[in-house]
């Protein structure tokens, strides 16, 4: 408490006792009514106590006379946005995909539900965007489909999956060609096919070895890659004469994937998500970039 | 007691003593034992403003009428907007983001128009007090309108000045507690209509009466129309002149605006000192015409005494001015001891020489110059503001690689339909060639030129796949640019970039 408070000869009142370059501060009194706003405030929160959750207990806490919980309402906005989206996802459900693709409004409602639901369920392997990840996850983006690319491709292949137990799950995958006791090919032949499937897109620089692959590849590839390397996405085969290589386009990564193939897969939605999810998801990856 | 003073003193105001807020604060201190510390918190000091007629006072009437009338009708004006559009014109539509002003319609995003209107009313500001004082505070602040209206009903049911004095001083008794009823009831009620008013402005004006009634209002215009009828009651009717010296920082600065040639309530001491009753049959001199009857404190809004200068308390409604004239014109005295002059002009009375006003002044001309600016800038924006516009959002996926080694960007387009019809817009891409666009919900095949429709009043949304051949692509980051054209020609260019991969 400083000592020197002194009574200012002007307005009468005490001063702080402070002093700053000669500059001393009236210790001026606070508004009553000041004080009877933190009265109230204090009264509120008693009032507060009482209406709402407030006194946390060993096991449980004060629920409050109004018996309000933030997780009621987080449940109630949730099923109040449900019966609000009701009649879009009646569209979506009860339309064709190619309709839900043209129409306005069901387009915007399947796009913002897909893009959702694909955020939840498919972004872990395809990436977000569905730009693919390394390892054999393939780019939803682009306009290379090793399964189609058309709505109802897709819709199916969300449905049933790649190489899973489900039974309508796509299921043809590419033999070992170079690994075993009945190797189809020895490692020399592989190099050449390699030299051959290069040749599709213009890189191979061993005119010898691509004529050595040429027959081997027909033999052994092209009934389900096709004579020019185009694919048959009715059996998974990617289309071999392009830029892009799900598990990499080099000889090296060629020459691995025909010696012992990597295979892969995915879940099968069918259970898990409901059809106009679904549906949702298809239109969103029709969408991605290179629906067909 | 001299007879000329008290006689008017007596007849205005009945015997009760005049003792301005400061001098109150003063004896109450002054009275209690001075070796102990003063209290943290001081009690206020009731003001009770007295009855004054006079032409400041038809001024503050005539004023306070325009704008609580101007308040209250607006929102039932209605304007002819066509259909799907409200009629109310003036309104703003936050469920629809819309704002609407007679002939003008702002969306969210042009939101700087309001930023201009509070820079004008910053500036307009700025020049009616470097110009007049605290008109503003006086005659057209909220607090002050509603604090005066709010007062008018006062002093209609507990009576002038003494007559509530002594009610306040009498002990509790039926009528005494009936008349404070009535008039809370009173200020209740206006407090209501005035939240009720502003909450017209936000929800059509006819539509929320009918349903305000009968309960079927939203939650949130039963709140706002609760929280502003209480804010009102509370201000008007007991926080009055505390927020204007307590709460509102307009006092604590407008000093800066002011220079010796603003007009502003002022004593002219020269004139006035020094002061005291005027015995009968007395000569008056040039000076000493104060009387000291205090009729100017007991008229203050705010409780202060004029004579004392310019001091932060004072609005500068000029109501003194009234009261003091009323007891010149009673002694035979010429007008405005008390005036709205300046500080020049006095320092000249005082010195006998001829009195000059200067009009224009430094602050007054850039404050003018500046107001000129900005409204010639808002009026053309205004004028000359586009009716379409179009947004371009790059994808977050940089670029994607297509199977023929093209590279395809995505954006997401808005486009802004500013008219009330649904608009087509042709959109193609400048800057790349051979550049395609792939529009989702169209056809899947890549075309050079697309069309684009937005709704009356509103905005197209589309996602947009870009198109680009290997050979085209000669950096990693290439611009490009969007161009849209409207159904008369009109071209917008929006700038953005194509993403490609560095090495290929």
């Amino acid at each position: 408490m400083p000592s020197n408070t002194e009574k200012d000869a002007y307005s009468g009142q005490a001063t702080t006792g402070h002093e700053w370059d000669g500059i001393k501060e009236l210790d001026t009194p606070l508004p009553r009514w000041w004080l009877w706003v933190l009265y109230a405030t204090i009264a509120w929160s008693f009032v507060y106590f009482v209406l709402y959750p407030a006194i946390p207990g060993l096991t449980s806490y004060s629920k409050g006379v109004l018996g309000y919980s933030s997780r009621v309402e987080v449940g109630n906005k949730i099923a109040a946005a449900r019966a609000e989206q009701g009649r879009f996802r009646d569209g979506i459900r009860q339309s064709p995909l190619a309709e839900i693709r043209t129409d306005d409004q069901l387009l915007r409602f399947a796009l913002a539900g897909g893009k959702a639901a694909f955020a939840d369920n498919c972004a872990p392997c395809h990436g977000v965007g569905g730009v693919g990840n390394p390892g054999g996850y393939p780019s939803l983006a682009d306009d290379a489909w090793i399964w189609g690319g058309s709505l109802e491709d897709i819709e199916r292949t969300i449905l049933y999956g790649v190489r899973n137990d489900h039974e309508d799950s796509r299921s043809s995958q590419m033999p070992i060609f170079g690994r075993g006791e009945d190797a189809v090919l020895t490692p020399d032949q592989i190099a050449d096919v390699a030299e051959f499937v290069l040749s599709m897109s213009k890189r191979s620089k061993n005119a010898e070895a691509m004529k050595r692959g040429a027959p081997l590849y027909k033999e052994n590839c092209a009934s389900c890659h096709g004579p020019t390397g185009k694919g048959d996405s009715e059996q998974g085969a990617p289309r071999l004469n392009d830029a892009i290589w799900i598990h990499g386009g080099s000889r090296e990564a060629i020459i691995a994937q025909i010696t012992r193939p990597k295979n892969g897969t995915m879940p099968a939605w069918s259970g898990r998500l409901d059809t106009e999810t679904i549906k949702m998801l298809t239109v969103y990856v029709h969408a991605l970039g290179g629906g067909q | 007691m001299a007879p000329d003073g008290s006689s008017v003193t007596n007849e205005l105001d009945g015997a009760v003593d005049v003792w301005s807020v400061r001098e109150q604060k003063k004896s109450a201190k002054a009275g209690g034992t001075s070796h102990k510390p003063s209290s943290l918190y001081a009690k206020r000091v009731q003001v009770y403003p007295r009855k004054v007629s006079g032409q400041y006072r038809r001024l503050k009437w005539s004023a306070l009428v325009a704008l609580l009338g101007l308040y209250y009708v607006l929102p039932w004006i209605r304007w002819d907007r066509g259909s799907n559009a409200p009629d109310q014109a003036v309104l703003v539509d936050l469920n629809n983001e819309r704002g609407y002003f007679f002939f003008i319609e702002i969306w969210p995003q042009e939101v700087y128009y309001l930023t201009g209107i509070l820079v004008m009313a910053a500036i307009g500001l700025f020049l009616a007090t470097s110009l007049a004082g605290r008109i503003w505070c006086g005659y057209a602040c909220p607090q002050t309108v509603w604090t005066d209206l709010f007062m008018w009903i006062e002093r209609q049911i507990e009576g002038d000045r003494s007559a509530r004095i002594r009610l306040d001083r009498k002990p509790f008794s039926a009528g005494k507690a009936m008349r404070k009823a009535t008039k809370h009831l009173c200020w209740l009620l206006i407090a209501f209509v005035t939240g009720g008013a502003w909450i017209m402005y936000f929800v059509d004006a006819p539509t929320v009466v009918g349903a305000f009634f009968v309960g079927k209002a939203s939650a949130e215009t039963y709140f706002f129309v609760g929280l502003f009828a209480f804010t009102t009651y509370l201000l008007a009717g007991w926080a009055r002149e505390q927020v204007c010296t307590y709460m509102c920082p307009w006092p604590r600065f407008q000093a800066a605006m002011l220079d010796e040639d603003s007009l502003v309530v002022t004593y002219n001491k020269f004139r006035g000192e020094p002061r005291g009753p005027h015995r009968k049959g007395q000569q008056w001199g040039e000076t000493s015409h104060c009387i000291d009857c205090k009729q100017c404190v007991a008229v203050c809004p705010t409780g202060i005494d004029i004579r004392d200068g310019i001091q932060l308390e004072c609005i500068g409604c000029g109501l003194c001015v009234d009261a003091c004239n009323e007891v010149m014109k009673k002694v035979g005295l010429p007008p405005n001891l008390i005036a709205f002059d300046t500080e020049r002009r006095m320092a000249q009375r005082a010195q006998k020489e001829p009195q000059t006003y200067r009009l224009i002044r430094p602050r007054t001309v850039l404050y003018s110059f500046l107001l000129l600016g900005v409204s010639t800038l808002m009026i053309a924006s205004l004028a000359t503001r586009d009716t379409e516009g179009i947004n371009i959002l790059h994808d977050r996926t940089l670029f994607v690689r297509l199977s023929n080694g093209a590279i395809q960007n995505s954006y997401d387009v808005k486009i802004l339909n500013k008219q009330r019809r649904e608009r087509q817009f042709v959109l193609n891409t400048e800057g790349i060639p051979g550049a395609e666009i792939i529009v989702v919900g169209q056809s899947i095949s890549p075309v050079p030129t697309v069309v684009l429709s937005a709704p009356a009043d509103g905005l197209g949304e589309y996602r947009l796949h870009v198109r680009v051949p290997a050979k085209a692509i000669t950096a990693g980051d290439m611009p490009i640019h969007f161009a849209m054209t409207d159904d008369v020609a009109r071209k917008i260019v929006r700038a953005t970039t194509f993403r490609a991969p560095q090495r290929r």
